[in-house]
């Protein structure tokens, strides 16, 4: 389970982390995710695993569009710009939530049957669901594959370059737009892939988002902003600490160990645990 | 410059005394209960928004956890009333005394964070909150409590016949968080808050206590809040944790303060007073289909209002403004 709160993290990780912008939508996008898995599935019977690509690539282009026709202005504001951020996202989610109900219905979906569905394999005699570890595997690849290219490729440079001075760089003849629009998509498009999976095992319903989001928020900042590793780091805590509290109280409190874990973080290292920010 | 901020103020406060004398004029021609209603939750917002307005905009400390004061304002209220007997009017004060004190308990910590890891401890602090009240058998759990209806009194604060009691009450309490604020603003506290919103370094090498001066701010922040969630609970007469302590109410507090215009003395009334007729009225004419078209177009309008007018609606009227108040 700490896992798949890394992998729906690690997008929020690179757009709220890596390119300092607040995007209270990030719930929706993965809602929007699950229900392109869904209708993959319900009409033209592509299974999950494998229609994750193609709702990544979907969502790819979903929240490049996003930035391109509302983060690109709130960005652009010259007072209160934290504010603007965060209502105009806000304000995007209302209106992502409300379109959902009205095309998609308020009803509970679920995907019946998939290959991975209810299956279990048995490793040296301990049981895990199937999806929950193919979820586990494709988040431990999403890390590695965000980290190389955060930290390897020109595209990774240009995107922190960004982040820090957008006036130099446009100096060097880097279009900064172009920049955050592929990180918002790319950011977009590993919260696809977050939602093709969990489409597997979870129901869906216009506000699945919202329960995601805030534990999403809160495994970056306890992981540190600006840093994929602590994103992934974050999400293994959260997922032991949710284990652990729903041992100990009752399962309806599990969230507040959370929580309160965070809180204990950020009062004794106020940059959460690897952050640079 | 000195003479016109004196200035300024003289006309902010005539023009408000005006515009309360106008409110404690409307039922008299208003009957209409659902427009009365639309009127009381707008003024109730509006102090709500000046009450978060005093620490999120002034202070420049953003939080989007006031729903816990107001759920604490709430339930104080209620608990004391339901359990004890204890009149609402006794509740309300104890509720915002509690919720002040929590607020500056939790300061203590908080106030060493900055951006967004403030801003989401805020969050996460009114999310357990919420957690550990739906969960409380004492006092509802998640049922929440229902207040025993016992006729028409201003002793009980409870009216079945009548709205107008809670109209008068939420006007008096928007008005006071209007002269809080207006008062706050020409203070040495007010002062002291925007140094440390605008550079916190500075203000303390000039011997501002900057630590202090957020403290303050929580703590009247809170208290305004808390008085405002005991109003909200005797209003409804009903109570659970959701609708008092959710999320989504903290951001609903501090929506029309942004939209208005943040950290401005009449941007959260303002904003009040077109964002929430304006979601009532969505709600209940092209809400009813369930088919969620009210929220697309809510959720429209605060994207466009946020991203064409970053200073609030307040700027329009910006010609208003002296020279020098934003840098």
């Amino acid at each position: 389970m700490g896992l798949l709160y890394g992998l729906i993290a690690v997008g929020l990780a690179l757009i709220f982390g890596l390119m300092d912008v607040v995007n209270f939508a990030h719930g929706e996008f993965l809602m929007i995710a699950m229900y392109a898995s869904f209708f993959l599935f319900a009409f033209f019977a592509i299974d999950p695993l494998l229609s994750a690509p193609l709702v990544a690539a979907a969502l790819f282009v979903f929240g490049a569009v996003v930035y391109l026709l509302v983060v690109r202005f709130a960005m652009r504001a010259k007072a209160n710009a934290g504010m603007v951020q965060i209502f105009s996202t806000f304000g995007l989610a209302i209106v992502m939530r409300g379109l959902a109900q009205f095309f998609f219905t308020p009803d509970y979906r679920s995907i019946p049957q998939s290959w991975l569905g209810g299956k279990t394999v048995s490793i040296a005699g301990i049981f895990l669901p199937e999806p929950q570890l193919i979820g586990a595997l494709v988040s431990i690849l999403a890390f590695a594959g965000l980290y190389f290219f955060i930290n390897r490729t020109d595209f990774g440079r240009a995107l922190e370059a960004t982040r820090e001075d957008p006036g130099a760089v446009a100096l060097v003849g880097i279009d900064k737009n172009r920049v955050f629009a592929l990180g918002w998509g790319l950011g977009a498009a590993l919260v696809g892939l977050a939602g093709a999976i969990m489409a597997v095992f979870f129901y869906i319903y216009p506000d699945v988002g919202a329960s995601f989001a805030l534990i999403a928020y809160v495994t970056v900042a306890l992981g540190g902003f600006g840093s994929v590793f602590g994103a992934f780091a974050g999400g293994i805590i959260v997922g032991l600490v949710e284990a652990v509290t729903a041992l100990v109280l009752p399962p309806s409190l599990k969230s507040v160990g959370i929580y309160a874990v965070y809180l204990l973080v950020v009062f004794i290292r106020p940059r959460g645990l690897f952050g640079s920010m | 410059m000195d003479k016109n901020f004196a200035a300024r103020r003289r006309r902010d406060l005539i023009i408000a005394a005006v515009l309360a004398g106008l409110a404690a004029l409307a039922p008299l021609f208003i009957k209409d209960v659902y427009v009365q209603n639309i009127l009381i939750l707008t003024l109730m917002y509006a102090a709500l928004s000046q009450s978060w307005n005093i620490l999120s905009g002034y202070c420049g400390q953003i939080s989007l956890g006031h729903a816990l004061y107001f759920g604490i304002g709430a339930y104080t209220t209620e608990l004391l009333f339901t359990k004890f007997g204890v009149l609402p009017w006794f509740g309300m004060l104890g509720g915002g005394v509690i919720a002040a004190l929590i607020a500056m308990g939790l300061g203590y910590p908080f106030f060493r964070l900055r951006g967004h890891y403030f801003v989401i401890a805020t969050i996460v602090i009114a999310e357990i909150g919420l957690l550990l009240f739906q969960n409380w058998e004492w006092a509802g759990a998640a049922m929440g409590i229902t207040v025993p209806i016992r006729g028409d009194s201003w002793l009980k604060f409870q009216f079945l016949r009548t709205k107008l009691p809670y109209f008068y009450f939420a006007l008096a309490l928007c008005c006071l968080a209007w002269f809080v604020t207006w008062w706050l603003e020409d203070s040495k506290w007010g002062f002291w808050w925007r140094a440390v919103k605008d550079n916190p370094e500075a203000a303390e090498s000039l011997g501002v206590v900057v630590f202090n001066s957020k403290m303050g701010a929580a703590a009247v922040s809170a208290f305004l809040v808390a008085i405002g969630g005991a109003f909200y609970a005797q209003f409804l007469a009903y109570i659970d944790p959701e609708s008092v302590m959710g999320f989504q109410f903290s951001l609903l507090m501090a929506l029309p303060a942004v939209l208005g215009g943040i950290g401005t003395l009449w941007g959260p009334v303002l904003g009040a007073a077109i964002l929430i007729p304006m979601t009532e009225l969505t709600r209940s004419y092209i809400g009813g289909s369930g088919r969620g078209v009210d929220l697309i177009v809510y959720g429209a309008l605060i994207v466009a209002i946020s991203l064409a007018l970053p200073r609030g609606l307040v700027s329009l009227f910006s010609r208003a403004k002296p020279k020098g108040a934003t840098r």
